[in-house]
């Protein structure tokens, strides 16, 4: 019981025959190799898995590879343009803004999500969209000064 | 995960066809974030899923007269941002912003939700106090159940075999009137209530007296609940502290919550009584407000 699926992953077309149970996320990391996303929780709380589906974040630990067949996905390997980080993953560096770094692919694809849909957030913005993005470090007070510092930087 | 075969219909007869083709044994997939987190922790494992991802027309908020229509496959997160419910009812754009986190919001949907049957989810709670009607499809064609009816059993709902949840129907409002949803959760703001209540409050041509009241509850029973007696207590009265003391002691003897990790029974009796007497101000304060707009 496998189906062939078209997916464009970070702009470009891919092709994978998969078996109907694979998750997007396992696809993308075991499939496509792309081992950005990580695996945390594995039941859509933590966060780290978080990628993009035709723009929306969704968690791809609990999405079904096939239902994705057809559309869009972006993963945190997809926002590096022209070999230059995206100006979210810079402010993460910049603002030191991950500690351990394994949830820290999921902040900043969520975070790139934020700034899509609300260029200027509030804190209150900032903290009720990446609340679903867990930090074991607790390192949440430097998260919330890279998503200011990028959205300042991209004011300026 | 357990191995299943998949299919995604463009129609919802092909739907329907391929679920009675394949009786007990077929789940129905919307957003998945239910039915995939069960099939990993080999909660369930059914052998066919039928997604209803593709079926066009299930994924529409539309106006219905002073009705609104939500399609079963509208999301959580749209819900919350659209612009017609937030004019329309306020109190259910709040409510489903209150699910979760974001990124479940953007996944999970609104028919598969009340499929699921959870008794610890916010939206029904809000769904039957504002008097909504879950629209189902099936082998037998169509029909509509209120939603404080829909809900039978921990995760059993009223859906038989071969049958659909296609949206949600919540009525227009009568003038003079209020709502509120008021959730309680001690621990993180993603999880689920400790206990949850929504109220609604229509008062009589005085502005000040109660016409009616619905006041209904989540994660303090086997089901979302309806607490009628405490309603019935509300009917023709005037606000005030007195009533409102009467209404909760009342709520504590509709409720039935378990002890969980989420509080004690007893620690979520006690609040179920606050936690309602706060959300039923709230309305009551709302409504007199539209009363004097009216005036």
């Amino acid at each position: 019981m496998t189906r062939k699926i078209r997916l464009t992953v970070n702009g470009t077309a891919r092709t994978v025959e998969i078996p109907m149970y694979r998750t997007l996320l396992d696809c993308l990391r075991n499939d496509l190799g792309l081992t950005g996303s990580k695996e945390g929780c594995g039941v859509g709380v933590c966060g780290a898995c978080t990628v993009l589906l035709d723009g929306k974040m969704i968690s791809s630990c609990i999405a079904l590879a096939v239902s994705a067949d057809g559309h869009e996905v972006t993963t945190v390997e997809g926002l590096v343009g022209d070999e230059r980080l995206h100006p979210v993953q810079q402010a993460f560096i910049d603002a030191g803004g991950f500690q351990c770094g394994i949830c820290t692919p999921g902040q900043v694809v969520s975070a790139k999500a934020l700034l899509d849909a609300i260029p200027n957030p509030s804190d209150v913005e900032i903290r009720d969209w990446m609340l679903g993005n867990l930090c074991r470090c607790t390192g949440y007070y430097k998260i919330i000064e890279s998503i200011q510092t990028a959205a300042q930087r991209s004011r300026a | 995960m357990n191995a299943f075969e998949y299919a995604a219909p463009r129609t919802l007869d092909e739907a329907l066809a391929v679920l009675r083709e394949h009786g007990d044994e077929a789940r129905v997939i919307a957003g998945g974030t239910a039915l995939v987190t069960m099939m990993r922790q080999r909660l369930v494992r059914p052998s066919y899923l039928v997604s209803l991802r593709e079926v066009s027309g299930l994924a529409r908020i539309e106006a219905a007269n002073g009705d609104v229509r939500i399609g079963a496959l509208v999301n959580h997160r749209e819900v919350e941002t659209s612009p017609l419910v937030r004019e329309r009812f306020p109190v259910l754009a709040e409510t489903f912003r209150r699910v979760a986190s974001v990124r479940i919001r953007n996944m999970a949907t609104v028919g598969g939700a009340l499929a699921h049957a959870d008794p610890n989810q916010d939206p029904p709670v809000t769904l039957i106090a504002l008097g909504a009607r879950v629209e189902i499809r099936g082998p037998a064609g169509a029909r509509e159940v209120p939603v404080e009816d829909f809900f039978r059993d921990y995760y059993e709902s009223a859906l038989e075999p071969g049958e659909v949840v296609t949206g949600v129907v919540v009525p227009r409002r009568p003038a003079a009137s209020g709502a509120a949803f008021v959730k309680f959760l001690p621990r993180t703001a993603d999880d689920y209530a400790t206990v949850a209540v929504a109220a609604t409050v229509s008062l009589q041509p005085d502005g000040e007296r109660c016409r009616e009241a619905r006041i209904a509850l989540g994660s303090v029973g086997v089901t979302p609940l309806r607490a009628r007696a405490a309603e019935a207590l509300l009917a023709g009265q005037p606000f005030g502290a007195d009533l409102l003391r009467h209404a909760g002691e009342s709520i504590k003897n509709a409720v039935d919550p378990l002890s969980d990790h989420r509080g004690s029974a007893a620690y979520k009796r006690e609040m179920a009584s606050v936690i309602a007497g706060r959300a039923l101000t709230q309305a009551w304060e709302a409504a007199r407000a539209a009363a004097r707009e009216t005036r």
